[in-house]
């Protein structure tokens, strides 16, 4: 090794086909998909909503992929919905599909949990909900006020993690955007046998039948 | 589709082997000569055979490895400004990335503390200390390594000092700004790519004004030979970019296909960027101290092109079990567990070249941390070939286990080769020794401590985690309620380790103001006269 140029043009050609085969041939597979037909885009709140998720670091905690019950039951028994497929991401720029499960998957978030205003008293103090959770809080996505104003909405909250002298929490605009794309999170809808072929089935024990991916 | 996908998965594997079979009948045909004389190259005349650490042989070592010092000199002596500047910004990083990963770690047991500070809330704090510790600390020292090793390797001074100054300017100033930036929620909400890329331009551009004078020094070397160290550091310095820029180019990649850029992207950050660095570095430093050749050089070509083949195809196994084609995540496997041969190609001249010379580990403290470091490279390693077994990955998955695994390779690896290889580094650089040597046991003390707590609570909290959710007969909220107690740990090991960077950067901070005095100092700045 005495020579420069074919030290770094053979350390550029490796790369060129680690690129070719985790980047390229991946990317001439999966730009395939089509959007399902029963998933919507996203409306302009929930895009709003969707970038706050981004902004407070949501993914760090929470991923976006069920896993299959060829891999683990666990995921079907919690509600969180089939193994997803490349299409159900079709409107996800950037992906969140996480790598860490400090929280649970949110994929199917707004499938399970529909109400707006669990949501937004989760948001302002989990431990209102679940004494053992260690989301953090997120007083700044909330005023507290003397009083509420007529279009405000007003987060319902436990005597205990209400602000004291009869004063309300109400929700600003980055909550409810927020509330508004965890909504949005529902891919409960059937995937098809060309989709499930595209996902990594390396778990499921047979994978001629396309039956492991729809269970949970 | 799947049988030509299945035939360039194969053929991709075989190429690579037969690639690697070429270069192997090439050594061993005496094609490509890498022998003992080229291992020597990083010596000069009469300085083999003397071990060299001013800061832990002593005197009776000092007045061998002053003269032989003198020549070196005037090599270190061109890039020394811009070398000290980077070091510095590296130092200053260290320790605002891991405060930002103390308040990470504290929030995950603490969800209140501070929970109306939103620049600082759980989600921005880790992103921050993340992006801090990889593009502040271990990119910016690492360049401010390479461009004080590069020219010793090569036996010429550093070319083009001003634009490395440039360079290192625009470097730091990207990462302040991507800092801001995600404090404040602008974030381009992708793992190890959330700096904006508005400000990845500058980031970038000061990439190119510290590439620019290592591939120009390159270029007009004296030696013949390109050491080890130098293929690792060169060919850092093209991957990173590539990488970086195909990563970062906004609107291209999209949904389940932008996640395979992402891993193709953050595990060769890892492989292609990190590891060459602090491999390269201790291919340098270990060396030195002892004053002997590395144990077998002709291992270390087959531990470069085979690093640079397995470990540039692997970055998919963070994704298994994801909406990804089951031919990627395979490939990445295969490839997973085909790292253990640059690991051991690694480990046996390393590692060897230390165990036949013990009364040098236990003497410099230096060469502590860059053996131990290099250690730590082979086990994590080892430990991230099997993460990527299907039935290993199942549990550890999503869990807390990769996050110490991740610790392991960037801290437990990269980290300590660059603490050792400071301690060597400076006493040359500013021609005086660490004015407190006890320091230097404090900071080993603080940080191996601390991290040894770090790692096991992870570890231990990892397992129990990926076997909660295995079970579907177990409750969030208990698997939650069973990580306190390792959380916990993890704080208190991760704020030992801050603590060690606190005293490691007092110490450099005393090295750089204390006034030279006579009896202590390092005569390093005499004029060049050959030898």
């Amino acid at each position: 090794m005495n020579k420069l140029l074919p030290l770094l043009i053979g350390a550029i050609g490796v790369l060129l086909l680690a690129t070719l085969m985790l980047v390229i041939l991946p990317a001439w597979q999966l730009r395939t998909s089509q959007p399902p037909a029963q998933l919507q885009p996203y409306t302009e709140q929930q895009l709003f909503g969707r970038q706050q998720y981004v902004a407070n670091g949501c993914i760090y905690c929470h991923s976006q992929q069920p896993r299959s019950t060829g891999q683990t039951l666990f995921d079907g028994a919690r509600g969180w919905g089939r193994a997803s497929t490349p299409g159900d991401y079709f409107y996800d720029t950037p992906h969140l599909l996480g790598t860490m499960r400090t929280g649970p998957d949110l994929l199917n978030v707004g499938a399970r949990l529909k109400s707006r205003d669990w949501h937004l008293t989760h948001l302002y103090q989990p431990r209102a909900i679940f004494d053992w959770s260690i989301m953090p809080s997120y007083p700044y996505m909330f005023d507290v006020k003397d009083e509420a104003a007529q279009d405000d909405v007003v987060v319902r909250l436990p005597a205990q993690f209400q602000p004291p002298g009869g004063r309300v929490v109400v929700a600003r605009k980055e909550a409810l955007d927020l509330v508004e794309y965890l909504l949005s999170l529902d891919r409960t809808y059937p995937a098809s046998h060309e989709e499930l072929q595209k996902r990594d089935r390396g778990y499921d024990h047979r994978p001629e039948t396309a039956a492991d991916g729809h269970a949970g | 589709m799947t049988p030509i996908l299945g035939t360039l998965l194969a053929t991709s594997f075989v190429a690579s082997l037969v690639a690697l079979g070429i270069l192997v009948w090439a050594v061993a045909n005496k094609l490509i000569f890498v022998g003992k004389a080229e291992a020597s190259t990083i010596f000069m005349e009469g300085e083999l055979g003397h071990p060299d650490d001013s800061s832990s042989f002593g005197k009776q070592n000092e007045d061998e490895s002053h003269h032989f010092d003198v020549l070196r000199a005037g090599i270190d002596r061109a890039g020394k400004g811009p070398v000290l500047v980077l070091i510095t910004a590296g130092i200053l990083w260290l320790l605002i990335g891991s405060t930002f990963g103390v308040i990470a770690s504290l929030k995950l047991h603490w969800p209140d503390w501070l929970a109306d500070v939103a620049q600082i809330t759980f989600g921005r704090a880790r992103t921050l200390h993340l992006n801090i510790v990889a593009y502040g600390w271990l990119s910016v020292t690492g360049i401010g390594v390479a461009l004080w090793l590069l020219p010793r390797i090569f036996h010429t001074p550093l070319r083009r000092p001003n634009m490395a100054y440039l360079g290192a300017f625009l470097w730091t100033l990207g990462v302040l700004g991507g800092t801001i930036a995600v404090a404040n929620g602008w974030s381009d909400g992708i793992e190890w790519l959330e700096f904006p890329w508005q400000i990845d331009l500058v980031l970038a551009l000061g990439g190119f004004f510290l590439a620019w004078p290592a591939i120009e020094t390159a270029a007009r070397r004296k030696s013949r030979h390109i050491y080890v160290s130098g293929w690792y550091f060169l060919a850092g310095m093209v991957w990173f970019p590539f990488l970086f820029l195909v990563a970062n180019i906004p609107g291209l990649h999209v949904g389940a296909q932008q996640a395979t850029v992402n891993w193709w992207f953050a595990h060769n950050v890892l492989g292609l960027w990190l590891t060459p660095m602090g491999v390269g570095m201790a291919y340098y430093i270990i060396p030195k101290i002892i004053g002997k050749p590395v144990y077998s050089y002709n291992v270390s070509l087959l531990g470069f092109w085979s690093l640079a083949l397995f470990y540039s195809q692997v970055g998919i196994h963070h994704l298994m079990g994801g909406p990804i084609p089951t031919w990627a995540v395979t490939l990445s496997v295969v490839h997973s567990i085909m790292m253990f041969v640059p690991v051991i190609a690694v480990a046996i001249n390393q590692h060897v070249t230390v165990a036949t010379n013990m009364w040098a580990f236990k003497q410099s403290m230096s060469l502590r941390f860059v053996w131990i470091g290099a250690l730590m490279y082979t086990l994590s390693s080892f430990q991230g070939s099997i993460e990527a077994i299907r039935s290993v990955n199942s549990i550890t998955h999503f869990t807390h286990y990769t996050v110490g695994h991740a610790h392991l390779g960037a801290y437990g690896f990269v980290s300590l080769v660059l603490f050792g290889t400071l301690y060597y580094m400076m006493p040359h650089i500013v021609g005086r020794r660490w004015p407190y040597p006890k320091l230097v046991q404090t900071h080993f003390w603080l940080v191996v401590v601390g991290f040894t707590i770090y790692f096991v609570s992870l570890t231990i909290a990892g397992v129990l985690q990926g076997m909660g959710l295995m079970d579907p007969g177990s409750s969030f909220a208990e698997i939650t309620r069973s990580m306190i107690p390792y959380l916990e740990g993890r704080s208190i090991g991760g704020t030992l380790m801050t603590l060690g960077h606190f005293v490691f950067a007092a110490h450099f901070a005393l090295l750089l103001l204390k006034k030279e005095s006579s009896t202590n100092s390092v005569d390093t700045f005499a004029p060049v006269k050959a030898s």
